[in-house]
This record gives structure tokens, C-alpha cells and sequence, in this order.
């Protein structure tokens, strides 16, 4: 990890410097390394859209570099950079992904009727929680969204997602005794 | 285009950085964005007339160093939150002191004044226009202190906005009050200090649409 980070500052200073034979091997050794951090970040749904990440993402290093500081790590400017594409990502396709186009056609294809009513269900028992841990639970368990993913679009911390998710779950649990509890009486 | 014909591209395209280049572009957009808003100023309310008998006054200097404080102060804060990663904690923590210092001078003048005149005094004779023609003073900066941010790499798009709106509105109060013939602390306290927030807010909510890059 040192030795990478040594190596791609050295290359990043020559290339601020104008060295273009040192930032090709720079974009070329980064365009890697952005490639797998993309395919390893995004569900499968959205694997094509990697290089197009990788893309404007190298295109930010290239109109942004002067924002990069030598007495500071490269690999933290990168991945910060990185991670801002990823997460500008995130929020332009929730938007989109709110109008499926492929569920079109699938909408009649099976009974829905039982799903409807478990879906009812479900919403009814999430709006008795916190609306934090209420959109959370949401995302992870129902939209199917990893926790690392859910914490890097909330600005939350892992740990605290997860706490949240806990705490609204068992708070759920709590009220579903209670009802049977009552439904006994 | 595939990954190989961009990074030809952009070999092709690329020319040595200088170290200053983020200084210079801070400097370059804050200084057209001060030249517009005290043209602006002096073309839409002029100076104040007795502009060198205010010099030898203390409201004069009170004014003058609290608004060019939080101006360096807020124009620091664009180059810090300029940088992926950037935060400005500390740019926030020290306008907060000079506000707090400010507040204090504003106690200390209203305990030295009869109750009576409190009410004259929060009002001045300019209350109505105030706060608004420092956001308006504003604008100008605003737009330039976007410009810059756009240019550069600020990954926290809130924050960015809201330290180009503290920065506008700061540097607008400065120019502001060459025109401005209030002298009570309480006054500036109060109207200068909304001046500042409003325009921070604007910036704030605006930052993350109009920044994003």
C-alpha cells in the first residue's frame, strides 16, 4: 500500500510538473484501480456503468488536479474524487430508478394480490418506527441496498446504520407481540 | 469513447499546474465579485458624505474590522472547502468569536444606555434597507465565489455553498458599510450579522445543485 501510494505521487508530481509520459502512466495505473473500486461498489443492475464512472472520474483528476496538495497522500485526493462520482451516482439513478421502464411489461405477468397485501403490512408496521431508522430498514431490507452503501449515501457511519436497523427492528418486533398479545385477548 | 482514447486525450491535453493556481483563481473571481459589488454600491447608494469625519469614529473602525474579518475569514473558508476533503470547522469557530466579540461590544453599549433608547438604537433610521441591501451587495460575490467553486473540486456540496454565502455576504458588508452611517454596536450586531447569514443560507441550499461537478 505505502510503496502504491509512493509510486503514484511521484508519477502525479512529474505530471503537474507537465510530464505527459509520466501522467499516461498514472491514468493508465489509476484507470485500474478505479475499475475495480466501481465494480466492487455497484449492485449488479448498474456493473455497465463502471467505465463510465472510471471515465468522468479520470476526467475530474484531469480538470481538478490543481486542487491536489504534495504534502498531502494522493490515494486519499483520488478516492475522495472517486467517491464524490460514486455518490453523485447514487442520487442520479434513485431518481431514475423511481420509473422502472423494464417492470412495464412485467406488471401483469403474476398474481400480485398476496405481495400487495404483505406490502400493505409491512408499510403500516414501518410507519409505527422513527423515520431515520423507518428509511433505513427501507433501504436495506426491501430495496435491497448494502449497509455500506446506505451509510455512504446517508453520511452515516456503518455502525450506526446498523444500530439503527437494530433498534427499528426490534422496536417493530416489539409492536407485532403486542398485537398478538392483544389479538389473544 | 473507450478509456484509452480519453486518457490519449487528456496526455495530449495536459500542461504543467502551478502551485498557485487555486490562490489565483480564488483571487481572480473574489476580486472581479469585490470590484462588481462596490460598483454596485457606489452607483446605486454612494458613499457616505461625511466619509472623513467618519474615519476619526470608533463605530467607523468597528464596523470596518468586524465585516473585513469575517470577509478574510470567509474567503479562506472557499479555498479550504475547495479542496476534495476540505472542511472549514475552524473558518466557522472563528466567525462565531468575532460574532461573539461584536456581541459582547453590543451588551456592553446597551448596558451604558438607558432602556428608553434601546428601541431607537436596534432601529438606526436604515432598519427597512439594511440587511437587504447587503444580500443584494451580495449577489454579485455570490456568483463569483460559485464560479470559483465550480472549478475546482469541493466534494461536501452543502458546505461548499453555504462558505461561498458566508464569504459573499461578509465582503458585502465590508463594502456596504462605506455607505452605511449607523454607529450603534447593537445595530451592526444584529443587521450586519443577518446581512451575512442570509446569504450563507442562499448559498447553502443553492450549493448543491448549482456546484456539482
Amino acid at each position: 500500500m505505502h510503496s502504491v501510494e509512493a509510486r503514484l505521487k511521484e508519477l502525479m508530481l512529474a505530471s503537474l510538473a507537465g510530464d505527459a509520459r509520466s501522467y499516461r502512466v498514472l491514468l493508465d495505473d489509476v484507470a485500474k484501480h478505479l475499475r475495480g473500486y466501481f465494480l466492487r461498489r455497484l449492485a449488479d443492475a448498474y456493473r455497465g456503468d463502471a467505465d463510465d464512472l472510471v471515465q468522468e472520474t479520470l476526467m475530474a483528476l484531469h480538470t481538478r488536479r490543481q486542487t491536489y496538495e504534495p504534502d498531502r497522500p494522493f490515494t486519499a485526493w483520488l478516492h475522495a474524487i472517486a467517491r464524490y462520482k460514486l455518490i453523485d451516482h447514487f442520487r442520479r439513478n434513485r431518481i431514475r430508478a423511481t420509473v422502472p421502464l423494464d417492470d412495464a411489461e412485467d406488471l401483469f405477468a403474476q398474481d400480485n394480490s398476496n405481495a400487495a397485501a404483505d406490502r400493505m403490512d409491512i408499510d403500516r408496521l414501518l410507519h409505527t418506527i422513527p423515520e431515520k431508522s423507518r428509511d433505513l430498514i427501507y433501504r436495506t431490507k426491501i430495496e435491497g441496498q448494502s449497509i455500506a452503501e446506505v451509510a455512504q449515501s446517508t453520511g452515516l457511519s456503518e455502525s450506526s446504520v446498523k444500530v439503527s436497523i437494530h433498534r427499528g427492528i426490534k422496536a417493530i418486533a416489539a409492536k407485532l407481540r403486542g398485537q398478538s398479545a392483544d389479538d389473544d385477548k | 469513447m473507450t478509456t484509452n482514447d480519453l486518457i490519449d486525450r487528456l496526455t495530449g491535453e495536459l500542461k504543467p499546474v502551478s502551485r498557485a493556481a487555486v490562490a489565483k483563481r480564488i483571487g481572480i473571481g473574489m476580486g472581479v465579485g469585490f470590484v462588481a459589488s462596490a460598483v454596485l454600491m457606489m452607483s446605486w447608494l454612494g458613499m457616505r458624505p461625511d466619509m472623513m469625519d467618519a474615519t476619526g469614529t470608533m463605530p467607523f473602525w468597528g464596523k470596518f474590522v468586524y465585516t473585513l474579518g469575517l470577509g478574510v475569514i470567509g474567503v479562506w473558508a472557499v479555498k479550504r472547502i475547495a479542496y476534495p476533503l476540505g472542511n472549514i470547522r475552524i473558518n466557522i469557530a472563528l466567525m462565531a468569536i468575532l460574532f461573539l466579540v461584536m456581541a459582547m461590544l453590543a451588551m456592553r453599549q446597551l448596558m451604558m444606555t438607558p432602556p428608553s433608547e434601546y428601541y431607537a438604537m436596534m432601529k438606526g433610521h436604515t432598519i427597512a434597507v439594511c440587511t437587504f441591501n447587503i444580500v443584494i451587495l451580495s449577489v454579485p460575490l455570490l456568483g463569483a465565489a460559485f464560479w470559483v467553486l465550480r472549478g475546482l473540486g469541493p466534494t461536501r456540496l452543502t458546505l461548499a455553498g453555504a462558505a461561498a454565502g458566508l464569504a459573499a455576504g461578509s465582503v458585502a458588508s465590508w463594502v456596504y458599510s462605506f455607505h452605511c452611517d449607523e454607529s450603534a454596536m447593537p445595530f451592526i450586531a444584529v443587521w450586519y450579522t443577518l446581512g451575512i447569514i442570509i446569504p450563507g443560507l442562499i448559498g447553502a441550499i443553492a450549493g448543491r445543485s448549482v456546484l456539482r461537478w
